[in-house]
């Protein structure tokens, strides 16, 4: 397999992703939205890296695989805390405006 | 064709038509579940990529937590009823034009680009076993293993202080 279909995939799923940020009003909906165009940079970084195992970049890096699965692996603890937080902030919102409609969000425009 | 070619663009295809059904159901609910399939989707190329921690950790952590947590909240608002109004046609429009001109642009990025063709090593290679990740885990990266735990307690501590009752004035 070859890593321009990786690179193709992750693509997609990113911008699927910010299509539907841009389109959809539903406050879950778009952290959803922002979850899947974070796995698709997770699945990015563990095709390279198993792109570096196949073919060595200059000079001899025996490491750099498994450091690029572990950054992977503490990108999704960041992206956990990250979902605590943000529907914490999500039920708060709902509890002061009675919707997840984000157009509700405008007022720190006056 | 070979048997990792086939199950490649199985996944693909199951990933992309489960994201794209994530951004135009209506219902809330069935969002979350499809996201569920996406998630499973990006696990099984895990596998065949074979970096089985990762895949494991993507099920537990993205389709065992994360969206049980997305579920538990659709459904603590009632959001599974229609409740999203129209919106306008012309921002929705525009939303569409500039994520698929980004497609356009990284696609023809993509085609344009000299060195696309390194091979990947597919389904061997034990950089992405348990053992040699949880020994590189514990020998190299012990430092913001540790941190990571804080960061824990701190989302924790910041998720209850959010999303606590104000006082009424």
């Amino acid at each position: 397999m070859e890593i321009k279909y990786y690179i193709g995939l992750a693509v997609a799923l990113f911008c699927i992703g910010i299509i539907g940020v841009l389109t959809r009003r539903n406050a879950i909906i778009i952290f959803m939205c922002i979850e899947v165009m974070l796995n698709a940079v997770n699945l990015l970084l563990v095709a390279f890296s198993k792109m570096h195992a196949a073919a060595p970049v200059g000079k001899s890096m025996p490491s750099v695989v498994s450091d690029a699965q572990i950054f992977v692996f503490f990108i999704m603890v960041v992206a956990a805390a990250e979902v605590a937080v943000g529907l914490a902030i999500i039920v708060m919102m709902y509890r002061n405006v009675h919707s997840v409609d984000v157009n509700f969000l405008n007022r720190l425009k006056n | 064709m070979g048997l990792t070619q086939i199950l490649f663009w199985l996944l693909t295809a199951m990933a992309i038509g489960s994201a794209l059904m994530v951004i135009t159901r209506k219902n809330p609910v069935h969002s979350v579940l499809y996201l569920i399939v996406v998630f499973f989707a990006i696990s099984g190329h895990y596998i065949l990529m074979n970096a089985q921690f990762l895949a494991v950790v993507n099920i537990i952590v993205y389709a065992g937590a994360i969206m049980v947590l997305f579920l538990f909240v659709v459904m603590l608002m009632n959001l599974n009823a229609n409740a999203e109004p129209q919106k306008n046609k012309l921002l929705q429009f525009a939303g569409i034009i500039s994520g698929g001109g980004l497609f356009l642009v990284l696609v023809a990025a993509l085609v344009k680009a000299k060195e696309v063709n390194g091979a990947m090593e597919m389904q061997s290679g034990n950089y992405g076993l348990v053992k040699n990740l949880g020994n590189v885990l514990n020998n190299d990266y012990e430092m913001p293993f540790e941190i990571s735990s804080v960061l824990f307690l701190s989302a924790m501590i910041g998720a209850v202080v959010i999303s606590k009752k104000e006082k009424e004035q």
